[in-house]
């Protein structure tokens, strides 16, 4: 019982990274009906960044906040420049650039900071914390802290700010957006920024656990996929809780199942996507749209 | 010249395709003028047009200032705003949203109170409804709330195309009043419409579109008297 | 008809005697580039089948590709079967593999499938590693080269090229009949308009699950030649970075064409080799700004860039006869 509680508690510090790309990937989503599969790249440079700033000497949480600002400047900056030329194109172009953009950032982080694995510090202390029997790590704990946070702000800003509202607007229906005077391509520009900024805290998140390298995010991103695919595309609120179910699934089962262990991870989240892609598309809370044709 | 409004030669392009073909006109400020003509005339296409969501060629000016160039959300920050054929609706915001959204454009901030008080009192069922997912309204209540979105942008120019399309004829009577009370407070309307009749009731100005051609204007109450609209488009 | 056939048939024949010939000239390394360029031709028309041609994305053929190398891999390691023989095997599993993937792919719209293949893409190597008993884990299966037979008088890298550019021919043919004919008309012309097609009396959905089959083939026999030529498998060479390549082969290439195939393949070879003076990451770059370019400047890829020049310098020679045909073949159409 108390190794199950401690798995579930892992398995949602776990999710709370899958749930914030989620979230990334979702709202790019819901803007433009497309899937950035750059998404976990971009987080993975964030978080050098992030490192370069921590090894310059800047203390953690201003590193941290400083990435978070350099990742929503660069995430409007890409969808400015890189993304808009495409922004009327067939999806399959869109698709393309963005692994385009996976390619070239994956490529450049190697060139800058090699490709050999560097620790990243967890703010949170090394102490583990015991409550009764049960055994919490501390950066679990933390991560989970953060993540709720940021969660929470976003939900904020969109809920009861009008650019917040201006954004679902833009999203949701351009033609009118425009209409009522919303710059509708600003605010496509402001959700990669957004997207970014969720992008880059999964990343610092999860970097402590993983080892900082160029493809940190390769496994997250699938697992992400796994998340938004469940919740739906359509909803940020199921991707979010998505991403949470996936991570204590993905727990579970490796601490359970004793073939799969942590050796077929991807294979799982691989399975997951598949089975609710048949099985109910949209996922569990999304909706079906008209696609544009 | 003092006109609110004037188009001169304007041309509208789909793709390759021109719906309109040297239309002219102009409108005084503070009058209602309505646009008739049968389907697919081109009475959506001349709204777009001046809302910039078109490719043109012509000229359109909106109280001596060019809109050619502007892009379709610096049209609206000029105070002219538009309540789309189909009505636009963001279905998945509540109805209170919707409105706040309408006035994102507009050049004075300030306080949303009074307009919300207005348009409230102008369609009190949309005061029951603020909460409600846009979407969930009928017909009728989003057609009434794509003109009081309109109306939250404190417009100086109102482009309404088809408010009274499937609404009942109570309903059409009691937009139409509105309409002229909103006129009366200063707001000019560009009215294109299929129900002739209200619209020569309501317009002091009409013009007559036929393929993308302005075939026939005047004065509401001249061409209510001509045979050719009598018989077109009032039947009787 | 043949008439305006024969410069095209002439042209191909005259690069593929000039294919035959390379071996003369260059040195077993390049020789080697050059029979990796080929099995990557046949992946990258196997993907233009798919993506191109029919629309369906695939973000994930590196698996496929991946099979038919393993397939192969093992065949000739375990049970000492002869590489002639794992080839045809290699294709047919993938076919099946490919078909019944197709399957539930037919329900997925686009993107979804863009996302399930990319997934699938990244478990790949994860599986591989997994099933060690067959694949030998991380450390992959060495083999050795075949010999060329009957005594000719080549060197195994010499006789894998003609092996490889033997199938290419094969292949590209099998292919272009297939494209060019009705099931190709059939093919495009569900991806244009899927609802048309079907009321035309196409079976969309076994069309659609045959495609992904035989594309899944095509890219099976390049994974199991390539087993062959490199003479070793090794799980982290399957990664996510391969499917990519062959993908930004395809849209180099020309998505939608047969010659686009070899052009791409050219491409993922050879500046690779080029970029990798600069730096180790370089290349990634490149194929990254590349791709992004190609989609902004030229999204048929080179292959359509050179239809399209094509095009132009002939159009007034093609516009005179348009101008005499046309009075005859509103005749024969009517
Ligand atoms: N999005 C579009 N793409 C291509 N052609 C269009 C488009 N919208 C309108 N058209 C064409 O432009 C012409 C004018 O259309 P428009 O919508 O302006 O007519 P309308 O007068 O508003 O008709 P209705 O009374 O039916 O609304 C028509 O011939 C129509 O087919
Ligand atoms: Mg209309």
């Amino acid at each position: 019982m108390d190794i199950l509680i401690q798995q579930v508690v892992s398995g949602l510090a776990t999710g709370g990274i899958y749930a914030s790309l989620a979230l990334a990937l979702v709202m790019i989503y819901q803007a433009t009906d497309v899937v950035n599969f750059a998404q976990g790249e971009l987080a993975m440079f964030a978080t050098y960044i992030c490192w370069s700033l921590i090894n310059a000497g800047l203390p953690y949480w201003v590193a941290f906040l400083s990435t978070l600002a350099i990742a929503f400047v660069g995430g409007v900056v890409i969808e400015r420049v890189v993304i808009r030329p495409v922004e009327n194109a067939p999806i399959l172009s869109i698709v393309m650039v963005t692994l385009g953009l996976l390619v070239i950032c994956n490529s450049v982080a190697g060139w800058i900071w090699t490709y050999l694995q560097k620790p990243f510090p967890s703010p949170f202390s090394a102490n583990p914390i015991k409550v009764g029997n049960v055994v919490f790590g501390a950066h679990d704990l933390g991560e989970i802290e953060v993540t709720m946070l940021v969660l929470l702000c976003i939900y904020l800003f969109f809920r009861f700010t009008p650019l917040g509202l201006a954004m679902r607007a833009a999203a949701h229906n351009p033609v009118s957006s425009r209409l009522v005077g919303i710059r509708v391509g600003w605010m496509l520009a402001l959700g990669w920024g957004l997207a970014a900024v969720f992008g880059a805290v999964a990343g610092m998140m999860v970097a402590p656990v993983l080892t900082l390298e160029p493809n940190l995010m390769g496994g997250v991103q699938i697992y992400a996929f796994a998340a938004a695919t469940l919740g739906g595309f359509t909803s940020p609120g199921g991707a979010v809780l998505g991403g949470f179910i996936v991570g204590v699934v993905e727990n579970l089962v490796g601490t359970y199942v004793s073939f799969i262990g942590t050796e077929l991870k991807f294979t799982v989240a691989l399975a997951m996507i598949i089975v609710v892609l048949l099985v109910r598309p949209t996922g569990l809370f999304g909706t079906t749209v008209v696609k544009r044709v | 010249m003092n006109a609110l409004l004037d188009v001169q030669a304007l041309e509208a392009f789909y793709g390759r395709t021109k719906a309109l073909h040297g239309v002219s006109f102009s409108m005084a400020t503070g009058g209602i003028t309505t646009i008739l003509g049968a389907n697919g005339a081109g009475k959506t296409t001349t709204l777009r047009a001046i809302s910039r969501m078109v490719r043109t060629t012509g000229t359109i000016r909106f109280e001596g200032e060019a809109l050619e160039r502007r892009a379709t959300e610096d049209v609206v920050q000029l105070g002219i705003a538009h309540a789309p054929e189909g009505r636009g609706t963001f279905v998945h915001l509540t109805v209170e949203e919707n409105l706040r959204l309408g006035a994102w454009g507009r050049r004075e901030r300030g306080n949303l109170k009074d307009d919300f008080e207005r348009v409230f009192g102008y369609f009190p069922v949309l005061h029951e409804r603020r909460r409600q997912a846009a979407g969930t309204l009928s017909g009728g209540e989003q057609q009434m709330l794509a003109v009081a979105r309109a109306l939250m942008l404190r417009p100086r120019l109102l482009l309404l195309d088809e408010p009274s399309l499937g609404l009942a004829p109570l309903v059409v009577r009691e937009i139409f009043r509105i309409l002229r009370t909103i006129n009366q407070t200063g707001v000019s309307i560009l009215l294109v419409e299929q129900n002739a009749a209200l619209a020569l009731d309501l317009a002091d100005h009409v013009f007559l579109l036929e393929t993308g051609r302005v075939v026939m204007e005047g004065p509401s109450d001249v061409l209510r008297k001509d045979d050719a609209i009598r018989r077109a488009y009032l039947g009787y | 008809m043949s008439i305006a056939r024969l410069p095209r048939v002439a042209g191909l024949l005259a690069l593929l005697l000039a294919a035959c010939a390379l071996p003369l000239m260059l040195s077993n390394f390049r020789l080697f580039q050059f029979s990796q360029v080929y099995i990557y031709a046949i992946a990258i028309l196997g993907l233009n089948m798919l993506t191109g041609y029919n629309g369906q994305f695939s973000l994930g053929h590196g698996a496929f590709y991946a099979i038919g190398a393993y397939v192969s891999a093992i065949m000739m390691d375990r049970w000492n079967i002869s590489y002639g023989w794992t080839i045809p095997v290699a294709g047919v599993l993938c076919l099946i593999v490919g078909f019944l993937f197709g399957l539930p792919a037919l329900r997925l719209e686009g993107l979804y499938l863009a996302l399930a293949t990319f997934s699938l893409a990244l478990a790949v190597p994860q599986i591989l590693k997994y099933f060690e008993h067959w694949t030998g884990g991380s450390q992959g299966i060495v083999l050795s080269k075949p010999n060329a037979p009957f005594g000719l008088p080549l060197n195994p890298d010499q006789w894998l090229y003609f092996v490889t550019l033997s199938v290419l021919v094969l292949l590209f043919w099998l292919g272009a009949n297939l494209l060019r004919g009705r099931v190709g008309r059939a093919i495009v012309a569900i991806r244009d308009n899927h609802i048309a097609a079907e009321a035309m009396g196409v079976n969309t959905a076994l069309y659609k699950s045959l495609v992904f089959g035989v594309s899944a083939a095509y890219t099976g026999v390049a994974g199991a030649l390539s087993a062959c030529v490199i003479a070793y498998v090794a799980p982290d060479s399957f990664n996510v970075f391969l499917s990519v390549t062959l993908l930004i082969g395809s849209v180099i290439g020309g998505l939608a064409s047969i010659s686009g195939a070899v052009f791409g393949a050219l491409f993922i070879q050879f500046v690779p080799n080029w970029a990798q003076d600069i730096s180790k990451a370089a290349p990634w770059a490149i194929f990254g700004v590349f791709l992004i370019g190609f989609m902004y400047l030229m999204p048929f890829g080179i292959a359509g860039a050179i239809r399209l020049l094509w095009i132009r310098a002939t159009r007034s020679r093609v516009q005179q006869k348009e101008r005499s045909v046309v009075p005859s073949q509103a005749h024969t159409t009517t």
